[in-house]
């Protein structure tokens, strides 16, 4: 560990990792996460920001965030707030507009994302030179916390629809644990049209279209929230026409 | 091409231009235009053999083994993908030291937030 952060502290100075926390009532969850990528950035020794895009939650998530702040510093922890609910994609683009790092890391602040793995993903993309680093949870051992057998059935079923109608080249697309160089980020949230899962997905594939490289990194996902938000039939109509929209134009 | 009026130079960048052409439709296909041409191609191929549409006279070994192949082919795909989807679900990693470590991180979490002056 010490011999780690030797290297990370010497070798590559220059590199400076933006977390974006896009967040809409996460008051429980945000100083958890926060504390978690503090924990995990300190021990690895890599040079990070956490940018928290807060659309406008009742709850007082902000007010939380800004204790955050006041403990971790303004360097560390970044306010970015909107006035209300506006989606992902602009919250990305919000994001990026503020961060100083050359890399982006996105991931979910309810705790499913578990940023241990930010070092492994940090790794992967020096390694390979990677544009993009995605985690998936269908490889090596990734995998999931808390789903039911349906729930695995409809995500594997997905998942095998869509390697075989738009064949990726990455195994988990509708996830979004990822860490992108930060130009490739712009980039693609400019192409990108769709929204929810398919976002995710047209990412990885516009990615590819672009000649972008993905490299891949397995990662546990722990979801504490499919008991209370089943998996409907709307949403699955609404994933198959996006998957359907992709299929047609990419 | 003499009944176009052009000469055999310029007939010859057109093969150029032709087949520029046609590789970078190619590689910017979308993968619905991939499928309807894979499908036409195939298509072309099996019609061909099973109705004998070029007139080959290819002997009936060829033929019997060809007209059923596409429902042949999707009867095996639909086993590959049933087996492939069963399989992945089958193994599908269930976290359990994620979700206890977790667990106790939040514990930790908590604790050292509130010593750090955390009102939560």
């Amino acid at each position: 560990m010490a011999s780690r952060r030797g290297n990370a502290k010497t070798g590559e100075q220059s590199d400076k990792y933006s977390v974006l926390l896009p967040t809409y009532n996460e008051r429980e969850n945000l100083p958890l996460i926060v504390w978690l990528l503090v924990k995990y950035f300190g021990e690895s020794g890599y040079n990070y920001e956490i940018i928290v895009i807060d659309d406008g939650s009742p709850d007082g998530t902000l007010q939380i965030a800004e204790q955050l702040q006041k403990i971790y510093g303004a360097d560390k922890i970044l306010l970015r707030p909107r006035a209300k609910k506006l989606g992902l994609g602009t919250a990305y683009i919000h994001g990026i507009k503020h961060a100083s790092g050359n890399f982006v890391i996105i991931m979910d602040a309810d705790l499913s994302h578990h940023p241990k793995f930010i070092a492994q993903f940090i790794e992967k993309q020096k390694e390979g030179g990677y544009d993009l680093v995605s985690g998936t949870r269908y490889r090596g051992d990734g995998g999931v916390y808390g789903w039911d057998l349906r729930r695995k059935l409809i995500s594997r079923g997905a998942n095998f629809v869509t390697q075989v109608l738009l064949r990726p080249g990455a195994s988990d697309l509708t996830g979004s644990f990822r860490l992108y160089k930060k130009e490739v980020l712009e980039k693609l949230v400019e192409q990108c049209v769709s929204k929810g899962y398919v976002f995710q997905m047209e990412m990885i594939v516009r990615a590819r279209q672009l000649g972008y490289t993905v490299g891949e990194v397995p990662i546990s996902f722990v979801d504490r929230v499919y008991g209370e938000s089943k998996l409907g039939g709307n949403e699955i109509v609404s994933f198959l026409k996006g998957l359907l929209t992709l299929f047609a134009t990419t | 091409m003499m009944l176009l009026g052009i000469s055999r130079h310029q007939s010859g960048f057109f093969n150029y231009n032709f087949a520029l052409h046609l590789c970078t439709v190619f590689s910017t296909m979308t993968k619905l235009l991939e499928w309807l041409l894979g499908a036409s191609l195939i298509g072309m191929a099996w019609g061909l053999v099973t109705f004998d549409l070029l007139d080959l006279q290819l002997p009936p070994q060829y033929r019997e083994l060809v007209w059923p192949m596409p429902v042949y082919l999707l009867v095996v795909f639909g086993c590959y993908s049933l087996a492939t989807v069963g399989y992945r679900v089958a193994t599908f990693n269930d976290c359990e030291d994620a979700a206890k470590e977790l667990q106790a991180q939040i514990k930790e979490a908590k604790e050292d937030l509130k010593k750090k002056g955390l009102k939560m």
